[in-house]
């Protein structure tokens, strides 16, 4: 399988057809010796008794029909140890801190299996990140994933960090990790991570892949699965939960993108493959827990919309996938408010299986409806009383309006150090404010909880 | 009987093989693997074969055999409680033989080969059978009477019946042709299964969903769409619909959507009682999960599954309920081996014959007389995910052209937590007249009516709330801002219904009814108040009528909400409007 095969015909971007092989399979890794003396690699995406057809990872600058191919046997695979924690390693899992190759104590398929839907167990451990509105109105649980949808130039790199230095499961110590794939950032964006990590011990439980923004973006279609590769195994070979960051998922999908274009493939909406849905579910569906096993996989992404659209193909696809979504809204940053997560379009859809009784608390999920519920018809009422004034409202719809104002002020608007705690600080304030509604305009909460923790009826029975 | 030929050509989950000459839709075991697939392509001495498992590493020059079967299920006892992927593997027996994740290559069994059954014959030697009759019962779960049918295509004269312990692959019936019979039988799943006799839907599929049972009922046999946005409740509806309906049977696929919401399925069922039977809810469940990350060929195929098993089902004369979420992932996965295959893309990518196949698909839904004579129906229901939430893309305008029911979720609802957020004004039913006189007959003499009035509130409310983002709630005539009240409480009371609440979650049709009269009552009283000059804001702060908000979630829903209605008259007296 070492021979060496001089039979390019073609070379179109980032693909290389080749004549004449012994019989290649189907999603080989592939080495290109290049007349330089240097290496490439890459994939075998179609295969016949006559033609290969080869997309080569770092591009195909400098390529031409001398090139040898040479093709491995195998799929491509990760060397995976307990010594990745604490290595920086570049997008295709080769060392860039200067350190070691990682000696492997298993090689992984980077593609992973399917995990059978039979083995999973429903993930319903709270995570408390110390930030209301994700704690309070979309609960992050372990073994979900939950993607950051946000914009250019907002904070997201800031409450992603926060997320990483201040998330646990209240009142356990289990060891986790954290998984962190960069995919086509700037160096800058980066080294904000890096420092970040370093400066709080993080990186020495961490292990980082770096594709950044110069790097070539095919590579780029394999740095994600690197990470969920070593995420996966950490977590179960080594009982680790383990938090994966993937940032910056638009990049990953333009790479595929451009891929698709590159083998002049019928296009789907907006120039993305139609294929997008099932690759990106191929990284999302990565995230879980298994029955049985201690460890957990939980995503925590990135994603910039492009013109902050959600109905943009990438988040589109992504909302499909994900276990919900955490916006952050442009109009808040504007305002000021860090950090500018919009709860009405952020969800979390495994929020019920974490919170309530014996996990958070019993009123947890009311709390929270009514909340939404209010906020969302407060913000209604602003567009309004631009029209009409705030005079033409009724009392009601004032108090209404005046409760959109507390909500941002106190419940979204926090510190970016400040580590909430979800029953001390984030639902008690979201009783202080909804008690400044009238109590009958608080329908989706049940009289006992009213009577408990309603602070007007709790100063009367303490 | 098996001839080898090889491979040509790898690329995804398209094989092309040369040196055997399959049959369109023949199953063929593709490499040193065996890996499954699917001929879906012939031209000259090669054939395209779909593969249903992943294809790396697959080489030219590798073995096909040609199994010269189509695609087929396994039906008999044994199926319900099961969990499969697309293509009918048990993923418990997966599981086992292979550890967490799904290797390829492996093959199982649909029915447990070594479990046996109670079979009890109901016909004797000598009696002359044909296709569908029974020829004996399994009891399969406590409330499952599984009837062993003889195959539709065999009829004959029994020569030989047995009675007691048997396998699903014993024989336990003998023609006097020499015909033997076992409690199993195959059925190639894209060849609908035959019935005497397709009838109209008469009888609503009870849901315990009110917006659904009350604005929009889909009938038993009927078919019914679900498209909306990411987030905005399709598969929560879904659920509910399997979990709550007054069906027999549940067949639910999981077709290119999230593992964690079919384990969420497995968990949760089995610890569920049905309304009905007070049994477990996955005694009468059969699940298919062939989640977004398993290969998209099996995604394909995994409906056909569903409905084929539905249909084995609804020919023992069984009501059973068929989810599909989502019907979106199910063209996507057409649309992809479309492409692999280079054929002409019609709108958006999808082949052409997408529309085709979507009608096909709801067409094996329906209310039958099965061939032995027994009266079963198949409900669909299918959730359709459009890109970016817009209906005017392929699968669901294709979708609307077939469906009797349209249940449009709404995004804005679902971001203020208006559940299930299933928009009244563009949502429709069909068979709504249909099931007006059932509804007479079962509900209450004046249900058609006191709906009727709600729905039309409803839409005057659209207009008023046009005019109020102009001028201001404050500036209507106080007979409208009462309108806009009553609308209000529709909505919050009647129309949102938590699906995460141990009681509000199933609301049986009696308590949808008397809840709904409630609200009109006010509605009435308040009208009358009105008109003879009792002043607005009195009206507004009757406290019965804030406490109506909550009566729903009440264990003991009749005496909280008799305590309501009583306090109603009360203050409605001391306001002098009657
Ligand atoms: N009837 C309901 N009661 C309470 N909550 C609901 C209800 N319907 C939906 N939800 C909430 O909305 C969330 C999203 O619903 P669901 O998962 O059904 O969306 P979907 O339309 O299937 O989305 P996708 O297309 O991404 O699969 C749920 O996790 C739940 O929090
Ligand atoms: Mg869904």
């Amino acid at each position: 399988m070492t021979k060496e095969y001089k039979t390019i015909t073609e070379v179109s971007g980032p693909l290389i057809f080749l004549e004449k092989t012994e019989p290649v399979g189907f999603g080989e890794l592939v080495n290109i010796n290049l007349p330089d003396g240097t290496t490439k690699r890459g994939q075998v995406l179609d295969t016949s008794a006559e033609t290969v057809v080869v997309q080569v990872f770092e591009g195909t600058g400098g390529l031409n029909s001398e090139s040898g191919v040479v093709f491995t046997g195998e799929t491509i695979k990760l060397s995976v140890s307990k010594d990745m924690l604490g290595r920086i390693l570049s997008g295709a899992g080769e060392p860039l801190d200067g350190g070691p190759r990682i000696v492997p104590d298993d090689r992984i398929d980077v593609n992973g299996a399917s995990m059978n839907p039979y083995s999973r167990m429903p993930p319903e451990d709270f995570i408390q990140t110390g930030i209301s509105t994700i704690d309070g109105t979309n609960t992050l649980v372990r073994g979900q994933k939950l993607p950051i949808f946000s914009g250019a130039g907002l904070p997201h790199n800031e409450i992603a960090l926060q997320i990483a230095r201040q998330a646990k499961v209240l009142g356990s110590d289990e060891p986790f990790a954290v998984v962190f794939a960069a995919m086509g950032i700037t160096n800058e964006e980066a080294q904000y991570f890096m420092q970040d990590f370093e400066k709080t011990g993080a990186l020495e439980r961490a292990v980082v892949f770096l594709n950044l923004a110069d790097d070539p973006a095919v590579e780029r279609l394999i740095t994600p699965r690197m990470a969920l590769t070593a995420a996966e195994y950490l977590a179960y070979e080594h009982d680790m939960h383990v938090l994966v960051i993937m940032t910056d998922i638009t990049n990953y999908c333009e790479a595929l993108r451009q891929m698709g274009a590159a083998r002049e493939e019928v296009p789907g909406r907006r120039g993305y493959p139609g294929y997008m849905y099932t690759d990106l579910a191929s990284l999302y569906e990565r995230a879980g827990v298994i029955k049985g096993k201690k460890g957990s996989v939980t995503q925590f992404s990135i994603l910039t919309m492009p013109g902050d659209d959600i109905t943009h193909p990438i988040p589109d696809l992504s909302g499909y996938i994900t276990e919900g979504q955490i916006v952050v809204s442009r109009e808040l940053h504007r305002k000021g408010i860090y950090p500018p997560i919009n709860v009405l379009p952020s969800l979390s859809r495994l929020m019920n299986s974490g919170i309530g009784e014996g996990k958070t608390r019993d009123d947890h999920k009311a709390v929270s409806d009514q909340m939404y519920a209010m906020y969302a018809e407060g913000r209604d009422m602003r567009g309004l009383v631009a029209i009409v004034g705030k005079d033409a409202l009724s009392e009601r719809d004032q108090k209404i309006l005046e409760f959109a104002d507390l909500f941002e002020d106190r419940f979204v608007r926090q510190g970016r150090d400040e580590n909430r705690h979800i029953v001390d600080d984030t639902l008690r304030i979201a009783w202080e404010i909804l008690s400044e509604l009238p109590e009958t305009q608080l329908t989706r909460i049940d009289n006992k909880f009213i009577d408990v923790y309603h602070p007007a009826h709790k100063a009367k029975s303490e | 009987m098996e001839v080898k030929g090889e491979i040509y050509r790898v690329a995804g989950p398209v094989v092309t093989i040369t040196g055997i000459k399959p049959k369109m839709y023949d199953v063929v075991k593709v490499g040193h693997e065996g890996l499954m697939g699917e001929v879906i392509r012939i031209v000259g001495d090669k054939a395209t074969v779909q593969v249903y498992e992943d294809t790396s590493g697959i080489k030219p020059g590798e073995p096909v055999v040609n199994t010269g079967m189509s695609l087929s299920v396994e039906l008999g006892p044994g199926l319900l409680e099961s969990i499969y992927d697309g293509i009918q593997r048990p993923l418990k027996v997966l599981q086992e033989q292979m550890g967490d994740f799904i290797q390829r290559g492996v093959t199982a069994n649909g029915l447990d080969r070594d479990r046996k059954w109670d079979f009890k014959p109901t016909v004797s030697g000598g009696d002359s059978v044909k296709g569908g009759d029974v020829i004996g019962v399994v009891q399969e779960t406590t409330n499952i009477e599984h009837k062993i049918m003889v195959p539709p295509t065999v009829s004959g004269t029994v020569n030989e019946i047995k009675k007691g312990k048997f396998t699903v692959d014993e024989t336990v019936c003998v023609l006097s042709d020499g015909t033997e019979l076992q409690m199993m039988q195959k059925w190639s799943v894209r060849e609908p299964r035959p019935v005497s006799k397709k009838l109209m839907p008469t009888k609503p599929l009870i849901t315990g969903q009110r917006i659904l049972d009350g604005l929009f009922p889909v009938a038993k046999g009927g078919t019914a769409a679900i498209p909306g946005p990411f987030g905005s409740g399709k598969t929560v509806t879904q659920q509910q619909l399997a979990k709550w309906s007054d069906t027999d049977i549940v067949v639910y696929i999981g077709c290119g959507e999230r593992g964690n919401e079919m384990a969420d399925v497995l968990n949760e069922f089995p610890e569920l009682e049905d309304p009905k039977t007070g049994r477990p809810l996955m005694e009468r469940t059969v699940l298919i999960a062939n989640t977004s990350n398993m290969p998209v060929a099996a995604r394909e195929a995994s409906v056909y599954t569903g409905i084929t098993i539905a249909e084995y089902y609804r020919d023992m004369g069984y009501d059973v309920s068929l989810m599909a979420d989502s019907t979106s992932r199910w063209a996507e996965s057409m649309r992809e081996i479309s492409s692999r295959l280079e054929e002409m893309p019609g709108e958006e990518g999808y082949p052409a014959y997408l529309s085709a196949r979507l009608s096909e698909f709801y067409e094996r839904a329906g209310a039958v007389h099965s061939l032995a004579g027994f009266d079963g129906s198949i409900t669909v229901i299918g959730a359709v995910s459009p890109p970016g939430g817009d209906f005017s893309e392929p699968v669901t305008q294709n979708t609307l052209r077939i469906v009797k029911v349209f249940w449009a979720l709404d995004a804005k609802l679902s971001q203020r937590r208006h559940f299930p957020s299933i928009n009244w004004l563009s949502s429709y039913s069909l068979y709504t007249n249909g099931l007006a006189d059932w509804f007479t007959e079962n509900v209450a003499p004046d249900w058609i009516y006191i709906r009727d009035n709600a729905m039309d509130l409803l839409q005057q409310e659209s207009e008023l709330q046009e005019i109020v983002q102009l001028v201001g709630s404050d500036a209507l005539p106080e007979d409208q801002q009462l309108t806009l009240e009553i609308t209000r409480m529709i909505r919050e009371y009647f129309l949102q219904q938590n699906a995460f609440h141990p009681v509000d979650t199933f609301c049986p049709f009696d308590k949808q009814y008397k809840l709904l009269k409630a609200i009109s009552k006010y509605g009435e009283m308040a009208n009358a108040a009105l008109e003879s000059g009792v002043p607005m804001s009195d009206i507004m702060s009757v406290e019965s009528k804030d406490d109506l908000a909550k009566v729903k979630f009440e264990e003991d829903f009749e005496p909280a909400l008799n305590v309501v209605l009583t306090k109603m008259d009360e203050e409605f007296a001391k306001l002098g409007g009657k």
